[in-house]
């Protein structure tokens, strides 16, 4: 049971999001432009990265449905997304994305953990400055979202098929136009 | 030297907002709602969340700035070091002393808070909305922190710098570019 009392039915931070409506616009337009804004990273290779900090945070909500929108964006290859999660040193990503992935991992510990040499790697690999920062911050919004669908006792069903539909949904239609459908009733109140 | 070609001059969290303005603004809409907007709790109460969890994740720019915008609601620089150090023995209320406990929990991990860390800060007066408020500025800390940190950010050690940066944030909110940005930008 959460630990406030959030508006019933609406799973993970979409409760949390419905209870707060002001923060849940800033929160849903940073992740809008975080993880589909128009990017060199494609929306599957950022939605991989969120799903791999929410996985090392064991947000068991955020690292199942960003890995399904992940995957939806990705020709529904739920395995590249497993293999990402477990060893993505050996998964079928690009060198670059590993070299991202190295520095998200540090970031999920902490910000100083990242080195000047982390950052040389990607860029040798032809990482932009823009796909670093973006690195570190889609990380660290994730260590955010992770700690607010999780310190609020969210209710996370363990259902794959509806993360799996929803993922779908987002990956086609985003996270602003999707969020408006269940803030909209609690907007107006 | 920051790990990417941040515009020179700018501390910490300006450096990059500067950067990507894209990204900036939604973060500090979010900053703004949480710790400046009217709220049941003092905007010097959630600056002094907002500090101590810096303080534990350990970052120079952000536990600095905050703790100035704190000090400068608060008058008072002093009980912003004690919750630092050992906010059990601060002279703030217990309902504050309860919220910085599950704050303290949130920077660690969200599944670490307990219903009874709940209960008790119900107990104490502790309001749904607070408790939701206190979860999310503790979890926003955990991204600014490593947002920061992360991007090797230029710190300054100029305690005058932030005692300007504090007044300017406690009086004008996060909307806006701080004094310091606006001067050196």
């Amino acid at each position: 049971m959460p630990h406030i009392q959030l508006p019933e039915g609406l799973p993970g931070i979409r409760g949390a999001m419905a209870f707060r409506p002001e923060t849940a616009k800033p929160l849903n337009d940073l992740v809008e432009v975080l993880l589909r804004g128009p990017h060199s990273l494609t929306p599957g290779e950022r939605e991989l990265i969120a799903t791999y900090v929410s996985y090392l945070n064991d947000c068991y909500y955020c690292q199942t449905i960003h890995g399904a929108i992940a995957a939806a964006s990705l020709d529904d290859n739920e395995e590249l997304v497993k293999r990402v999660k477990a060893d993505f040193q050996h998964a079928d990503i690009s060198e670059k994305l590993k070299a991202l992935l190295v520095i998200a991992g540090k970031v999920q510990k902490d910000g100083k953990n990242v080195t000047a040499e982390d950052v040389e790697d990607a860029r040798r690999l032809g990482a932009t400055d823009l796909e670093i920062h973006d690195t570190v911050l889609i990380t660290a919004a994730f260590c955010m979202f992770n700690r607010y669908v999780d310190g609020l006792a969210t209710v996370q069903p363990r259902d794959e098929e509806m993360y799996r539909e929803r993922g779908k949904r987002i990956a086609r239609d985003g996270y602003a136009a999707v969020s408006k459908e269940y803030l909209a009733a609690y907007v107006t109140q | 030297m920051a790990h990417i070609a941040i515009p020179e001059g700018l501390p910490g969290i300006t450096g990059g907002f500067a950067f990507r303005p894209e990204t900036a603004k939604p973060m500090r809409e979010l900053a703004h709602i949480l710790l400046h907007e009217r709220n049941s709790l003092e905007p010097g109460e959630r600056e002094l969340i907002a500090t101590y969890v810096s303080s534990q994740n350990d970052c120079y720019f952000c536990q600095t700035s905050h703790g100035a915008a704190a000090a400068a609601h608060l008058g008072d620089e002093e009980i912003v070091k004690r919750v630092k150090a050992d906010f059990q023995h601060a002279d703030v209320s217990d309902k504050l002393k309860a919220l910085l406990v599950i704050a303290g929990k949130v920077q660690q991990g969200g599944k670490q808070v307990t219903s009874e860390d709940v209960q008790h800060a119900r107990d104490l007066g502790a309001t749904d909305l607070e408790i939701h408020d206190t979860v999310l500025i503790a979890a926003a800390f955990c991204m600014y922190n490593r947002y920061v940190d992360g991007l090797g950010t230029w710190q300054p050690h100029d305690e005058s710098m932030y005692a300007a940066m504090g007044k300017h944030l406690a009086a004008e909110g996060y909307r806006k570019p701080s004094i310091a940005t606006a001067e050196v930008a």
